[in-house]
């Protein structure tokens, strides 16, 4: 365990220093904020902007970030050569893992954290509601951004990094659209199309189930039990994620 | 019990693309370094020293044969609490400072919070880093990483300390003070396994050298023997007073005869006729200056091995 802690701490450490991050911090901030510009709108739908908004500007650099990083969190320790010396320390290879998912998963909850009160703060400032529909929504999109991580995670762990980073976003949005995918594939002719339709709606993720954006803007609070099992499925597909990564990396040689 | 025991290790590298050939870079390779020596593992460039050291540290697995370090096999993670690694030209994470590189390591490898502060410091003293020590690694040159890369290896007092050209990026200074640093290693009873294709550092220093050409040991044993035994020793002669050219005696037993102003050099082909020689130059009058026994140099053998081993080397090995 104390191994699995250095490493995410040292992992964080590295994000932290990277002016990137703060660049998209920065513009997630502008994002939430920025409604403020937007002239000849009526109150109404100035404060429904800003709901909407700094709901999507949270979750997209959220996403941003979890899918750039992630794809570095392996690949990039075996291109720059820096994980001969880590491994060559009394620490197995899940721990590093698991080490490198921490890390980057505490990176993304500080970002989280720093957005929250902004974003609260602003829609306090146009006098927009405040539900705990909203707290929802940001904790499914908090599961989101930990999926998105492992995907990243598991493809880093033997493609480079930018062949990570297309078949993570190809997932994302497969994941997005697989309500849709499945609707296809029922009205489909073909057998075959049928077929393929269904294998990705269930091999994917469906992130749609964590999506409750639009709900809540509009203030409609999400029953708890559905709550629970989205974040309990999200978590679920995490941990399968991640136990992939590690066999892959078991097997590598460096 | 040997510090690392090797025994008929192969490595055989699937091709990047099917059609191509394979790579073999281990072909049966053995070999054992005993507790408290320093031993040079010595070869050229692709001979397979850095993948038998990558083996030795479980970041690749044989395709057969076996390893064995402090008595555990290659791969087991608590072993590696006692042994220590600078892989060759090593790239550390560069945003870190020389401070908290080690304390990492230090941390990764089980020392306590207190401990690894009073070994931070100590390490970075030996290595002549203390002055940069909170800069970033970003702004090292390579000089630099290669000492900080050595710290790293040396964090949690290992007892077993593996080297991949652990000289290689320094200057002649830092290159003494590495070779220094090798030997205190031994004085504290460490046993320091190096590889390098730099002939005079393992002279220098090593207690035995392995030859490894083509993924197989071609020689192994003292610096000493194999330097002496490989091939003749030639032996040096300078006199004054005669025209050496002229003595009979001298001519048939040497190889080669120059003449310098008032003096002669002689070039035996061994010590076997010394006496006879120095025998004649007395008898014709002449005064002997100087005698030197040439010692054949590693880098000799290095290349005759390269050629492809002789009969007598092939026996040796056997
Ligand atoms: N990951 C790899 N995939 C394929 N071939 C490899 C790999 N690593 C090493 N080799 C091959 O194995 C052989 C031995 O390589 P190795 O790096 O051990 O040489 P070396 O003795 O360390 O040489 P040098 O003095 O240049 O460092 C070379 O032919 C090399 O091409
Ligand atoms: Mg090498």
């Amino acid at each position: 365990m104390r191994q699995v802690v250095v490493i995410a701490l040292n992992t964080f450490r590295e994000n932290l220093r990277d002016k990137i991050l703060y660049n998209l911090l920065f513009f997630a901030l502008l994002l939430i904020g920025v409604p403020v510009l937007l002239a000849d709108l009526t109150i109404m739908e100035h404060r429904k902007i800003v709901t909407d908004m700094g709901l999507a500007a949270i979750n997209l650099v959220g996403v941003i970030i979890a899918v750039f990083v992630g794809i570095g969190l392996v690949s990039k320790e075996i291109e720059r050569r820096t994980i001969y010396t880590i491994m060559a320390r009394p620490i197995r290879r899940t721990q590093f893992i698991l080490g490198k998912y921490l890390g980057l998963a505490l990176t993304l909850l500080v970002n989280v954290s720093i957005m929250l009160p902004v974003y609260f703060g602003t829609l306090w400032v146009y006098r927009a509601p405040v539900h705990g529909a909203l707290l929802q929504a940001i904790e499914l999109i908090f599961i989101e951004l930990l999926l998105v991580t492992a995907l990243a995670l598991f493809f880093s762990t033997f493609s480079t990094a930018t062949l990570s980073a297309t078949f993570t976003l190809a997932l994302y949005v497969i994941g997005h659209l697989s309500t849709d995918l499945k609707g296809i594939a029922e009205k489909s002719e073909s057998e075959t199309v049928r077929m393929a339709m269904k294998a990705v709606y269930y091999l994917c993720p469906n992130l749609e189930v964590l999506n409750m954006k639009g709900q809540a803007a509009m203030g409609v609070s999400v029953a708890w039990s559905y709550q629970a099992l989205a974040s309990v499925y999200g978590l679920l597909y995490v941990a399968l994620l991640i136990s992939a990564a590690c066999v892959v990396f078991q097997r590598r040689d460096f | 019990m040997d510090a690392i025991l090797i025994e008929g290790l192969t490595k055989k590298f699937r091709p990047g693309w099917p059609g191509l050939p394979s790579v073999i870079a281990l072909a049966g390779l053995s070999l054992s370094v005993r507790q408290g020596e320093i031993y040079g593992f010595l070869g050229p460039n692709g001979a397979g020293k850095t993948v038998t050291l990558k083996i030795l540290l479980g970041l690749m697995r044989p395709t057969s044969g076996s390893a064995e370090l402090l008595g555990k096999p290659a791969g087991d993670v608590e072993v590696r609490r006692r042994i220590g690694f600078l892989p060759e030209s090593p790239y550390f994470y560069d945003y870190l400072t020389a401070e908290e590189f080690l304390s990492f390591y230090g941390h990764l490898a089980g020392l306590d919070r207190a401990h690894v502060g009073r070994r931070v410091t100590q390490l970075l003293d030996l290595v002549g880093l203390t002055e940069a020590r909170t800069r970033q690694l970003r702004e090292f040159s390579k000089g630099m990483l290669q000492r900080v890369g050595l710290a790293q290896a040396l964090i949690h007092d290992p007892e077993l300390v593996i080297l991949d050209e652990p000289m290689s990026g320094l200057d002649p200074i830092g290159r003494k003070q590495v070779r220094d640093l090798i030997l205190s290693l031994r004085d504290q009873g460490k046993t320091v396994f190096f590889s390098t294709h730099i002939i005079p550092d393992v002279e220098m220093i090593c207690d035995r050298v392995g030859i490894l050409v083509k993924g197989k040991l071609l020689a192994t044993g003292r610096v000493d023997d194999l330097v002496s035994h490989g091939h003749t020793q030639s032996v040096e002669i300078v006199c004054e007073g005669i025209d050496a050219e002229t003595v009979p005696d001298i001519r048939d037993a040497s190889t080669r005869v120059l003449r310098q102003g008032r003096q002669c050099l002689v070039v035996l082909p061994g010590p076997k006729r010394l006496e006879e020689v120095l025998a004649a130059i007395r008898a014709c009058g002449g005064t002997l200056v100087s005698v030197t026994p040439q010692k054949g140099s590693l880098e000799e053998l290095f290349f005759k091995q390269q050629a492809g081993p002789t009969n007598e080397q092939a026996e040796r090995k056997a």
